[in-house]
C-alpha cells in the first residue's frame, strides 16, 4: 500500500489567526484516516486547502506523488479528490437524482453538450440511481432536494461523494446533526467502503471515529500533535490532555 | 406521451394567440396592433435571451440592451454606407451580412465583457455589466458619423432571400418564428447536460466546482450565447423601427428587459414573453391616460413582486409544478 496523499508544511492564516500551522500528514491508499480535534482547531480549513477551495500560504500537497498545491479545485476533482461538506452543500432547487447525476456527469467527459436532454441519458441516470440506492435514498430520487430532511441531506452528500468515483474522499463531519440510529447506519456503511476508497474523515463523534479509523491524527490549534493507531491515540498523554482528557 | 402541465398549456395558448391575433388585426385594417405585436415579439426574443443567463444561470446582467443596440447598428451602419458611400468593407444592404455582423459582434462583445464581468459576483456583476453597457452607449453617442445622440435613420432595410422585411406581415412572421426558435433553443440548452451544470452553478457554485466543473467557462459560454441571441433581436428591431440611436443601449433599457423577465417569471419558457407583452401593453394603455404612467406601472410591479411568487407565470402554476 503506497501513499496517496502527502502533505508537507502546509500553512494558512486569516489575518492574525493561524488556522493551519505547519501540517504534515500522509494518507495511505485504502485507509480511513481520521482527523480529530477540538472546535476551531482548523479541521475544515485543512479540508478546504486539500480540496482546493482555499489557497495555501505555504507548503506542498502531493497526490500520488504529483504536486497539486496550486491546482484549482475543479481540476483536483478530476484528479480524484472529492469532499463532502460539514454544512450541507447541495443543489437545493434540483431533484435528489439530479444532484447525484451531476456528480456522475462530471466524470463522463466534458459537459458542453447542448442537444440531448440530460435527464434522458440512461447510463448517467442509472449510475446515479445505483449510488442513491447504496445510501438508501432510492425512493426519494424524484423529490426536490430542499424537501428532504437533514439526515437525508447527509446521506445525499455521501451518495454524491461515491458517485464522483474519487479515489480520495474528504468527509467533513458526515455525522453532523444525525441521530444515534442514523449515525450507526452511516458508520456501517462507511465500514463497507473500507479498502475500496481512501477516506480522510473529520468527525466529532468519537465512537464513530474509533469504530472506523485505521489511523488518527489529532489537530490542535492548526498543528498536528499526534498521528497513530487508534489505541496509541487513546493512550497518548498529549492528546488526552488537549482533547480527550475532559470527557 | 408526457402529460402537458398547466403552465405548458398557458404557454401553448399564449404562443397561439401571438400567431393568430396580430395578423388578424392587420388584415382588418388595425396596423397599429401589428406594430405593437412586432415590438413585443422582438423584445420577447431579447427577454428570452436574458432569461437564459438571468433565470437559469443566475447572472443578473444589467447591460443587456447593449447587445440589442449592437445588433441594430449592425443593420444601420452597413446600410448607411451603402447609401452614402465610404467603409466599403461592410457597405451593403445584404441582410445575411447584417445578420452575421449582428450576431458576430454581439457574441464578441459578450465574450470580452463576460470574461471580465464573470470574475465578479452578485452586486458587482450587476454593476460591471451595467458599466460595459454604458460604455457601448457612450461610444455610439460619440460617433458623429452616425449622428451620435440624434440617431440614424435606416433608409433601406436588410435584403434577405425569400423574405421582404418591408412587408409588416413578413417581418412579423420572421420575428414570430425567430421567437419560437429562440424559446426552443433555450429549452433545449436548459435541459441538456450543459444546462444542468449552468443551473447547478446558479444554485450552488461551490458544489459544482467540487464536482470538477470549471463553472466560469460554462457561465461564459451561456453569456456569449445569450449575447448573440440578443444581438439577433437587435437586428430585427433595427429593421422594424428603421431608426436607431444610442438610446437603445441605455441602462434604463437594460432595466426594462430585466423587468420583463422578472415580471413575467424568470426561468420559465413563457415568462419573458408574458413579461414583454404586459410591459408593452401597459405602457401603451397607461400612457394614454397620463404622461406619468411610470407611477401606476411601478406600483403594479411592486404588487406582483410582493404577492405573486415567481412572477406572472406563478399565477398559472398548477399543483405540484
Amino acid at each position: 500500500m503506497g501513499t496517496l496523499l502527502e502533505v508537507k508544511g502546509l500553512m494558512k492564516s486569516f489575518g492574525g489567526v493561524t488556522a493551519t500551522d505547519d501540517v504534515h500528514l500522509d494518507v495511505t491508499k485504502g485507509e480511513i484516516h481520521a482527523i480529530i480535534g477540538p472546535n476551531g482547531a482548523g479541521k475544515t480549513t485543512l479540508i478546504s486547502q486539500l480540496s482546493g477551495a482555499l489557497k495555501s500560504d505555504a507548503g506542498t500537497v502531493l497526490l500520488n506523488g504529483t504536486d497539486i498545491t496550486n491546482t484549482p479545485a475543479y481540476k483536483r476533482a478530476k484528479l480524484g479528490i472529492t469532499r463532502s461538506f460539514q454544512i450541507t452543500s447541495l443543489v437545493m432547487g434540483m431533484s435528489v437524482l439530479d444532484n447525484v447525476a451531476l456528480a456522475v456527469q462530471a466524470n463522463d467527459g466534458h459537459s458542453y453538450k447542448f442537444l440531448k436532454p440530460a435527464r434522458s441519458i440512461s447510463h448517467i441516470r442509472d449510475k446515479a440511481m445505483e449510488n442513491l440506492a447504496k445510501v438508501g435514498l432510492r425512493k426519494r430520487a424524484d423529490d426536490l432536494t430542499s424537501a428532504l430532511s437533514h439526515g437525508e441531506h447527509r446521506q445525499m452528500e455521501i451518495a454524491i461523494a461515491l458517485a464522483s468515483e474519487a479515489e480520495l474522499m474528504l468527509l467533513d463531519e458526515p455525522m453532523a446533526g444525525l441521530g444515534p440510529t442514523e449515525s450507526a447506519l452511516l458508520v456501517d456503511f462507511l465500514k463497507q467502503l473500507k479498502g475500496q476508497r481512501t477516506i480522510l474523515l473529520i468527525e466529532h463523534d468519537m465512537d464513530a471515529v474509533f469504530a472506523l479509523a485505521d489511523r488518527i491524527s489529532v489537530l490542535v490549534y492548526g498543528r498536528i500533535i499526534a498521528t497513530g493507531l487508534p489505541e496509541e491515540i487513546r493512550s497518548n498523554d498529549d492528546v488526552r490532555h488537549a482533547y480527550l482528557g475532559e470527557e | 406521451m408526457k402529460r402537458i402541465t398547466k403552465t405548458g398549456w398557458v404557454t401553448l395558448i399564449g404562443m397561439l394567440a401571438l400567431a393568430i391575433l396580430p395578423p388578424y388585426f392587420l388584415l382588418n385594417g388595425n396596423a397599429f396592433y401589428m406594430d405593437l405585436a412586432t415590438r413585443l415579439v422582438i423584445l420577447g426574443i431579447a427577454a428570452v435571451s436574458l432569461n437564459l443567463i438571468l433565470g437559469y444561470g443566475g447572472m443578473v446582467s444589467f447591460g443587456h440592451a447593449a447587445f440589442i443596440g449592437l445588433g441594430a447598428y449592425a443593420v444601420g451602419i452597413p446600410s448607411y454606407h451603402a447609401t452614402w458611400g465610404g467603409f466599403d468593407l461592410i457597405a451593403s444592404y445584404n441582410g445575411l451580412l447584417h445578420l452575421a455582423l449582428a450576431i458576430g459582434v454581439a457574441a464578441l462583445f459578450a465574450l470580452i465583457t463576460g470574461a471580465v464581468s464573470l470574475r465578479t459576483k452578485g452586486v458587482y456583476f450587476i454593476m460591471i455589466t451595467m458599466a460595459f453597457g454604458q460604455m457601448a452607449f457612450f461610444l455610439f453617442q460619440s460617433l458623429d458619423v452616425y449622428n451620435g445622440d440624434d440617431g440614424l435613420t435606416i433608409d433601406v432595410r436588410s435584403e434577405l432571400p425569400f423574405i421582404n422585411l418591408d412587408s409588416p406581415m413578413q417581418l412579423y412572421g420572421l420575428s414570430y418564428v425567430s421567437l419560437v426558435i429562440a424559446m426552443l433553443m433555450v429549452k433545449l440548452i436548459v435541459n441538456s447536460r450543459f444546462g444542468m451544470v449552468l443551473q447547478g452553478a446558479k444554485d450552488n457554485n461551490e458544489r459544482m466546482v467540487t464536482l470538477g466543473y470549471n463553472t466560469y467557462f460554462y457561465r461564459l459560454t451561456a453569456y456569449v450565447i445569450s449575447g448573440a441571441m440578443c444581438g439577433y433581436a437587435g437586428f430585427l428591431l433595427g429593421n422594424f423601427t428603421t431608426f436607431i440611436s444610442p438610446d437603445m443601449m441605455h441602462w434604463t433599457r437594460s432595466g426594462e428587459l430585466m423587468f420583463m423577465v422578472i415580471l413575467g417569471g424568470a426561468s420559465t419558457a413563457l415568462g419573458p414573453i408574458l413579461g414583454s407583452s404586459v410591459f408593452i401593453l401597459m405602457e401603451e394603455v397607461l400612457s394614454s391616460f397620463t404622461i406619468f404612467w411610470h407611477l401606476p406601472f411601478g406600483l403594479m410591479l411592486i404588487g406582483v413582486m410582493l404577492f405573486v411568487r415567481g412572477g406572472l407565470m406563478g399565477l398559472f402554476k398548477g399543483k405540484g409544478e
